[in-house]
């Protein structure tokens, strides 16, 4: 940005009143965020930017997890594991308490897990919990919890904003006004316009040079969005939806634009359930006809990595099977011709998000060359999930799966949207889930990709990238996203 | 004229009845079950039936209907299913900053475009008229929100004399109107130009005839004819179109809102759609549906005061 010339008398002004007021804005950062979240509580509703807010924040679970994904202490200071996999038996730190000023311990864990199992329960995760068979609490500091059967993923489950640590005395009204045990506290919310959290000097991490005063603030369109960032308004957009402008960001020494991963995987999705796309040649062909490059860059401005199958590159067990369905048209046209279906006609229904309606269009194109006529239709989010998630009403769709460790998805059988029913693939994922030993899960978590490459389900897009746009000097922020909450803790000002 | 009153307000009714009816069908006959969408797609079978239940989703849809327009009759909204609070407090936070948006915007199409038509038919076949009727086409033709895009690039990043969106609170009047002003000359421009184009042809009509001749011959200037002859008479279609904005400017901060992420009604309904929030949706088409009608009520009560014809009956 330059400033005109006639002007700079006005930026000496401004300058020197932003020194007087630096160290009350040291004190403060604005997050922008598409999402407005609808409560509060995340063990209440599914939608994403209610983790983001609360999760890790507002409130804590038993575990947690880094950047990287790996699982760290936090409610739970450390934790024994029996033999066979079944009893976890969890010590709590001590000193603890809740916003409110009670105490937390053994009793608040075991009423968060009743509550989260109970018949009545509506929490959206409520099939991380499906393992658990017993909490029980020997003593104020201690929760042992009894699993029907091993599950690999329990502990990183458990550190989920599903899996937030809740007061029975506060819990109803977590919703508007949530009481957790997390570093910062709620302060106030002004739906459709901004949501506070300030520091919480007594938490037992509080340092001094936390940042006091978290201003969240709703923008959900692209380009208000960059307007807000170009006038600092906001000084953070940490999901940037216009992944067009981020060179405009790049070039000016205001902003550091960081480009991380996420555990989204962008897939073609094609219903299994029904023709053409119960035939494996079909579904064959259609990957051979598709090119991710050129998807990448249509859809996403060439941000985001291309995957050969249902799995994050950044992770340790990730094999490279982008080379499988290379293109290939010929090849495509071949497999449709012997599977009969010479002209072949089939919808895809695009939900409202960026990258599905800019990789809708690229992959119509894609597909008209090796013969398959794509009619677009785009589709309402309610609708999507009524229609196509729900009734498995669709030929084909675009969608990112954004949670971890969702390989299982393959499994969940016929009804579930993919209309895919493998017994071999049900009893590897039955194998992943209960596998303890690091090393046999990393060889199994590759058969399991590789199955569901060689069946060619789906077709394999890309992977989310998380694009994020900071002011220069703002540092302790993630730059990826290996899950949905997204601590504020570490934030720094320079 | 209590009959005439009788008779708005009977229509009134009706039109509220009505469109519940037609929303609460609509609401249910659309794909999209409100606890699938607040659970998400990795929810279980079972937590969304307990979610359906807690929000009393499983009953027959006509019982439901009732159920929620009696408690209607007794001024019970309701409570949001996705924001978790009562639908009037909801509504009640954010309709100050609409209708002082709706408000403002009215307020500076009608005097705006009053003078800019009024101004090129006394000027009529000149520059300024030709002026006037270019910047108006112009405005017709640009779109509300590519216009607010432009202003807030020109305003707020470049000049940075005016803040790109967001909305301070009413704490501070002085914060809160500048923050309404760009969303007000965006949404006023088109509607401007739409007006002043009517009023321009409209004045221009009755200077055309018989009796403003006349006033001209027996020696009245041309500000007297204007203001004692032909404003008076040009203003039916003038009004009728003013009414008919009315209703675009309230439905047209839906769009607004969103640009400016102005804590609104607009970007309410936008999200409650989205979300299925059956309570607020219904909320909110009733309360859009009554200013329209409340607004059609009071152009045919100006249609009264304008015009004596149309008094009797």
């Amino acid at each position: 940005m330059t400033t005109p010339f006639r002007l700079a008398p006005l930026g000496l002004a401004a300058g020197l009143l932003m020194v007087a007021g630096i160290a009350s804005a040291q004190d403060r950062v604005s997050i922008g965020m598409q999402q407005e979240p609808t409560v509060l509580d995340p063990t209440a509703d599914a939608t994403a930017s209610i983790d983001v807010i609360t999760a890790h924040n507002i409130f804590e679970s038993l575990t947690s997890v880094d950047e990287s994904g790996a699982i760290l202490p936090q409610l739970a200071q450390s934790w024994e594991v029996s033999e066979d996999g079944t009893v976890y038996t969890f010590t709590l730190v001590e000193g603890a308490t809740f916003h409110d000023g009670s105490a937390f311990d053994s009793a608040d864990v075991v009423f968060t897990f009743e509550r989260a199992m109970g018949e009545d329960s509506v929490n959206p995760s409520k099939g991380i919990f499906g393992p658990v068979a017993r909490v029980e609490a020997p003593d104020p500091g201690t929760v042992v919890i009894t699993l029907s059967q091993p599950d690999a993923f329990f502990l990183f489950n458990i550190a989920q904003g599903d899996a937030s640590i809740v007061a029975p005395e506060t819990v109803e009204t977590n919703t508007t006004n949530p009481i957790g045990t997390g570093p910062y506290k709620f302060d106030s919310w002004t739906r459709g316009d901004r949501l506070t959290l300030t520091a919480n000097t007594d938490h037992r991490a509080y340092t001094e040079d936390m940042i006091d005063t978290v201003t969240f603030r709703f923008v959900a369109d692209p380009a208000a969005a960059v307007a807000a960032l170009m006038t600092e308004e906001i000084d953070a957009f940490p999901g940037m939806p216009a992944p067009e402008t981020l060179e405009q960001f790049k070039a000016d020494p205001r902003f550091d634009v960081v480009v991380g991963t996420t555990e989204g995987e962008v897939i073609l999705a094609l219903n299994n359930s029904k023709p053409p796309f119960d035939d494996i040649r079909v579904r064959q062909a259609v990957n051979f006809a598709l090119d991710r490059e050129a998807i990448i860059d249509g859809a996403y401005y060439g941000y985001g990595a291309p995957i050969g199958s249902f799995f994050p590159p950044h992770h340790k067990s990730y094999v490279d099977l982008t080379g499988v369905y290379a293109r290939d048209v010929d090849k495509a046209k071949a497999l449709l011709a012997e599977a009969g279906v010479g002209d072949l006609t089939v919808t895809l229904r695009l939900p409202h998000f960026p990258y599905a309606k800019r990789s809708g269009e690229i992959i119509q194109s894609q597909l008209a060359e090796a013969g398959i006529a794509v009619e677009i239709e785009n589709v309402e989010w309610a609708f999507w999930i009524g229609e196509v998630y729900r009734k498995l009403n669709y030929d084909m769709t675009i969608i990112a799966h954004t949670s971890p460790n969702d390989l299982g998805n393959f499994a969940r059988g016929p009804d579930y949207y993919y209309g895919y029913d493998n017994p071999e693939f049900n009893a590897l994922w039955a194998e992943i889930r209960a596998e303890s030993d690091p090393e046999a899960l990393d060889a199994l978590l590759k058969d399991g990709q590789r199955f569901v490459t060689d069946e060619a389900v789906h077709g394999f897009l890309f992977q989310l990238p998380k694009l994020g746009v900071y002011k220069t000097g703002l540092s302790g922020y993630w730059a990826s996203a290996p899950v949905l909450f997204a601590p504020l803790k570490d934030l720094r000002w320079n | 004229m209590t009959l005439f009153l009788l008779r708005k307000l009977g229509t009134l009714a009706a039109t509220l009845i009505a469109v519940s009816v037609i929303v609460f069908a609509v609401m249910n006959v659309l794909p999209g079950d409100p606890a699938l969408v607040m659970l998400g797609l990795d929810s279980t079978p079972d937590a969304q039936a307990a979610l359906r239940e807690a929000l009393g989703l499983n009953a027959p849809v006509h019982i439901r209907y009732l159920d929620w327009a009696g408690a209607v009759l007794q001024g019970d909204f309701g409570v949001s299913y996705s924001f978790d609070i009562p639908v009037g407090d909801l509504i009640a936070e954010r309709l100050p900053m609409t209708l002082a948006l709706a408000f403002m915007a009215t307020l500076l199409t009608v005097t705006t475009a009053l003078a800019l038509g009024v101004f090129a038919a006394a000027r009529h076949g000149r520059i300024a008229d030709w002026g006037v009727m270019a910047i108006s086409q112009l405005g017709i033709a640009l779109p509300a929100f590519w216009l607010a895009i432009l202003l807030v690039i020109l305003f707020a990043v470049t000049l940075r004399l005016l803040p790109p969106g967001g909305f301070p609170g009413w704490e501070d009047p002085g914060a809160a109107l500048t923050a309404l002003i760009l969303p007000t000359v965006s949404l006023t421009l088109v509607q401007a130009a739409i007006l002043a184009r009517v009023t321009r042809s409209s004045v221009l009509e009755v200077m055309r005839l018989d009796y403003a001749r006349t006033a001209r011959a027996k020696g009245l200037s041309r500000g007297a004819i204007l203001r004692r002859h032909v404003l008076p008479n040009a203003l039916i279609p003038i009004v009728t179109i003013i009414g008919l904005q009315i209703a675009n400017l309230v439905t047209g901060t839906i769009v607004i809102e969103n640009v400016f992420y102005l804590p609104g009604l607009g970007r309410l309904i936008f999200q409650s759609i989205a979300n299925r929030d059956l309570p607020t949706v219904q909320a909110l088409v009733l309360f859009f549906a009554a200013v329209v009608v409340v607004a059609n009520f009071l152009v045919d009560l100006a249609y009264a005061a304008i015009d004596p014809r149309l008094r009797t009956g």
